[in-house]
């Protein structure tokens, strides 16, 4: 468990340039597009505003190993916001926990890419979502193991805005910044869209960065599209080890896509056949 | 082919004939497209409270307003009212306030979103609070006529609504629909089977397979599982003698679970259960999903062959 020199791939660092990482995104943009149209359902939307960040999560940052995904001394993802599980199978088929193949079985029966990220069906996966409010409590969890085990591995919570209106959120949030768990960090995707509509309109949650100050919780706000900022919030977790720490990424909803961007009807939907042309054309998988 | 319905659209209906009525008070947690009651929010957005993405607090909300006199009607996904499960036992239930709770995708039926968002313990868990009503009907016609009639009920209620389209059975029949009154869809004497939700179809398509082979079912639309019609099933035990229930749903303290309760305490008759078999689901779409889970119409066509067997 210990003498593991820990590793900071940092902006710069010939690991992963900016540009290698922005590649990473725009492919995982295509397998997001994909899994969503051939599945003729999904989450395209939450799904393309966190794949840069996490892209740049698990090629600078994460230390995990593809071939032995269960490695005990492995940092921990968990996607929280479990509905936006086509983000997240693509970037395990770019570190290679899956195959791009197994990107078709998204939603269909017996595959491995559930609707929503399951740790019983697919590799890589360490934790079972779907309910909203349930991943800060996990790493939590996952969080004190690493402590009591003398380990530096560091785990990391992907929330969405939406959901952090669940209660259970802030009894994580207050419980993990009382038991001082350092190696606890949030990302959260600001993309300020939920299911039905704006979160403006459902639930106003007004100084989002105050109020996990208040809860005693570091807070650093990025723009979560920009991989340069990414990179140094990033860095910004994984140095800030007194006390849990939040990274607010502010991101665009649909992001890369230019009919899905900012709309809330792509929260939950697929596109059509001729919007898809168009997909792959803005991707630039394709010409026009 | 017959016409076809969510039953989660004849909640929709229901809130917006129930508008008329100042009193009726709708309550939403970020599911308001998928539960239907956005139709209402449109209508009469200044009776519409959202809670956000928050079950817990909506449930307690609605306790208020209840206790206020007023009529609230609260819905989010059916797996997410659980998660607001003690507040119903201890804030709704326990002092017997008329909060209406619609759990909509219910049952592994479901389809795609797989196991997180697949209730196959709803029933069951409603079914064990006093005051309670608890009801999963089978088409868009009689979750509307059910829905409207709870309104001027005096005791909370969980109802169950489907996210995908089932054949519409109701059309025109719409005062044989009473909260608490099962259905008979078909009558014959071999065999009674007793089914609610998205199984009503299932049931009503295995009696037409029996009857091809010279069985004749009784097709019960059992759309209240509390309180259950107890009068219809002792009718039942003594007309068929041989019973199945059928139910999208855990065969643990579900339908069939009321039923065999009942039975056991009262006159006997066998009891064949066709239900999920203990297990969560997972990805799959919707009719693949009854195929997985052993619950579609051969399977009920075996179960009714099994319940006339073992006729004393
Ligand atoms: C407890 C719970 N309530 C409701 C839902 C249904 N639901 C799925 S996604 C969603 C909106 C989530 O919005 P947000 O957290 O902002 O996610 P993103 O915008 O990143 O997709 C809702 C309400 C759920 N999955 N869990
Ligand atoms: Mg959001």
């Amino acid at each position: 468990m210990k003498g593991h020199q820990r590793r900071h791939k940092i902006a710069g660092d010939t690991m992963a340039s900016v540009e290698e990482l922005e590649e990473v995104a725009r492919r995982c943009r295509v397998h997001i597009v994909n899994m969503v149209h051939r599945a003729q359902a999904g989450h395209p939307g939450g799904s393309l505003s966190e794949i840069d960040l996490l892209a740049a999560l698990y090629k600078t940052q994460l230390r995990i190993r593809p071939d032995e995904p269960k490695w005990d001394d492995r940092d921990r993802f968990i996607l929280s916001k479990g509905h936006a599980s086509p983000g997240m199978y693509a970037i395990l088929a770019e570190m290679g926990f899956i195959t791009v193949e197994d990107l078709k079985s998204y939603r269909v029966l017996g595959g491995i890419c559930q609707g929503h990220v399951d740790m019983k069906w697919c590799p890589g996966v360490d934790f079972s979502a779907g309910s909203l409010g349930m991943g800060l409590s996990f790493g939590m969890g996952s969080a004190i193991a690493g402590r009591l085990e003398n380990s530096d591995r560091q785990v990391y919570v992907m929330l969405g805005d939406g959901e952090i209106q669940e209660g259970s959120v802030w009894e994580a949030a207050m419980a993990a910044a009382h038991h001082e768990l350092g190696n606890l960090n949030v990302i959260l995707d600001r993309n300020r869209i939920q299911n039905d509509d704006f979160c403006e309109t459902q639930m106003r949650m007004f100084d989002i960065p105050a109020k996990w100050r208040s809860f005693g919780w570091n807070v650093k706000e990025i723009d979560g599209h920009d991989m340069n900022e990414i990179l140094d919030g990033l860095n910004f977790l994984s140095t800030s080890n007194e006390g849990p720490s939040i990274l607010i990424a502010h991101t665009v909803k649909g992001n890369g896509i230019s009919y899905m961007a900012d709309n809330p009807a792509f929260h939950g939907a697929a596109p059509n056949d001729e919007q898809y042309r168009q997909a792959m054309i803005e991707l630039g998988e394709v010409n026009a | 082919m017959s016409k076809m319905g969510a039953t989660r659209d004849g909640y929709g209906e229901a809130l917006l004939q129930l508008a008329s009525n100042p009193k009726v008070v709708v309550l939403e947690a970020d599911l308001g497209k998928s539960t239907k009651s956005l139709h209402f929010r449109k209508a009469h957005p200044e009776r519409t409270v959202s809670c956000g993405i928050g079950e817990q607090n909506m449930l307690l909300v609605g306790a208020g307003l209840a206790a206020s006199g007023f009529i609230p009607f609260a819905s989010t996904f059916a797996i997410f009212t659980e998660r607001a499960f003690e507040q119903m036992r201890n804030g709704v239930a326990r002092p017997n306030l008329p909060v209406h709770v619609c759990g909509s995708h219910g049952g592994t039926h479901t389809g795609t979103d797989g196991s997180s968002a697949q209730s196959i313990e709803d029933l069951a868990i409603y079914r064990t609070l006093p005051n309670v009503i608890v009801m999963h009907p089978s088409d868009t016609v009689s979750t509307r006529e059910l829905t409207i009639q709870l309104a001027a009920s005096s005791s909370p209620s969980y109802t169950r609504t489907a996210r995908n389209k089932t054949p519409v059975l109701y059309e025109g029949r719409e005062e044989e629909i009473k909260i608490g009154k099962g259905i008979k869809l078909r009558e014959g004497s071999d065999v009674a089977i007793i089914a609610c939700g998205v199984m009503v179809s299932q049931s009503l398509k295995a009696a037409e397979a029996l009857e091809a082979e010279g069985i004749r079912a009784t097709v019960v639309d059992m759309h209240t599982l509390k309180p259950l019609d107890a009068d219809l099933i002792n009718e039942l035990v003594s007309t068929c003698g041989a019973l199945v229930t059928a139910e999208d749903h855990n065969i643990i303290g579900g339908l069939g679970g009321a039923v065999a309760e009942h039975v056991v305490s009262n006159t006997f008759a066998p009891l064949e259960r066709i239900g999920v078999h203990d297990r969560f689901g997972e990805s799959g779409q919707a009719d693949e999903m009854l195929d997985v889970m052993r619950i579609s119409t051969p399977y009920i066509v075996a179960a009714a062959k099994r319940a006339i067997a073992r006729k004393p």
